[in-house]
């Protein structure tokens, strides 16, 4: 059991971890009819709790409750994994891409996520706007004008050849390349990097 | 009219409950089991990792694209299974896997999106696992894009679709 704990404590590889993200799909489908779609969960935040008569957040949000169930789960599940089954050795990342990050003034390479973003010291400054006002705007915005996440779209979607999914998905990483290589930089400046 | 409305409403949404019957209670509690062994694998696989994320968009690392990739084969294998051999929900019914259409926002939102997700260094999914992950602060994140979904609700019929 101990062996078992100390190997799957490991950081799982992608051909391990791809395949079961991968096998979400048949099994809500086939648990009940379900679409695998994480992005739709905030949609039905808003249709729950404000509403307000608009079309878009007016239906019957009590038939889509399994879908918070599933994203409270994708909550607990990290709390599981990091409480119980967290990798004991150092996170490993990329040489450049390390480089790259010590330039945008990225100093703390410890952990999954940067204490210098992520954490309560700079939510209320100009990099906390940045990263988490303006930057959890867009996740969501872009998200429901596109129709679906990765997720839905990129899984989902493409997994059942449906061209707009593969399209979405296209533009999903030309928003993020630009971002990385053109914006970033100047953005991170700005807010005092 | 106003019924109509709704069950058009109710058409695009977009990872649709296709069942008939409509589940309650602790028969929801298998959808949180799926969702716990996948938020674990998120953590597992640092598909979480902000990190991992940058690698991605910097073309330093083949492991989110390895990850992605591989689900979307089995999510294809899977499907083509489920076609080929007719194979019924637990509860008899035939799967039902709704139509996407081409809108202007899969292009749009797609990019947006995409800004966002490198800023954040997580799509909506690993939102939720981050937070449970004790990154407490990305709570903030999650409200704000449960903000912004809700800002393209309201203005959604003055945008370009």
């Amino acid at each position: 059991m101990n062996q078992f704990i100390e190997w799957v404590s490991q950081p799982w590889p992608w051909y391990v971890a791809g395949p079961l993200i991968g096998l979400t799909v048949p099994t809500l489908l086939l648990l009940g009819n379900k679409t695998f779609g994480v992005s739709s969960s905030l949609r039905h935040a808003c249709a729950i709790c404000v509403p307000s008569g608009i079309p878009f957040f007016t239906y019957n949000w009590r038939k889509e409750m399994w879908n918070l169930m599933f994203v409270l789960g994708v909550l607990i599940g990290g709390f599981i994994a990091t409480q119980f089954l967290a990798n004991p050795d150092d996170f490993i990342l990329a040489d450049q891409t390390k480089a790259d990050l010590i330039a945008l003034g990225i100093t703390d390479f410890s952990g999954l996520l940067p204490s210098d973003i992520f954490s309560w010291s700079t939510l209320f400054s100009a990099k906390g706007l940045l990263f988490f006002v303006f930057g959890g705007f867009l996740v969501g915005f872009g998200t429901r004008y596109a129709g679906g996440c990765t997720s839905g779209h990129a899984i989902m979607g493409i997994s059942s050849l449906q061209w707009p999914s593969l399209l979405a998905t296209i533009f999903f990483m030309i928003g993020g390349l630009v971002m990385t290589h053109l914006l970033m930089g100047p953005l991170m400046s700005l807010v005092g990097f | 009219m106003k019924v109509l409305e709704k069950n058009v409403q109710a058409e695009v949404c977009d990872a649709p409950n296709s069942q008939k019957d409509i589940e309650k209670g602790t028969e929801l509690i298998k959808y949180m089991i799926v969702g716990i062994l996948f938020g674990i694998v998120f953590v597992k696989a640092e598909i979480i990792s902000w990190f991992r994320i940058q690698e991605m968009f910097r073309l330093q690392s083949f492991h989110m694209y390895g990850v992605i990739g591989s689900a979307i084969v089995t999510g294809i294998i899977s499907i083509q299974l489920i076609k080929r051999f007719r194979i019924k929900t637990m509860s008899g019914e035939t799967v039902k896997i709704p139509k996407k259409e081409f809108r202007k926002g899969q292009i749009i939102g797609g990019f947006i999106f995409g800004l966002g997700w490198a800023l954040t260094g997580a799509c909506p999914g690993p939102l939720f696992a981050q937070i449970g992950s004790g990154f407490l602060v990305v709570s903030v994140t999650l409200f704000f894009a449960i903000v912004g979904t809700w800002v393209y609700g309201k203005f959604s019929d003055k945008l370009p679709n």
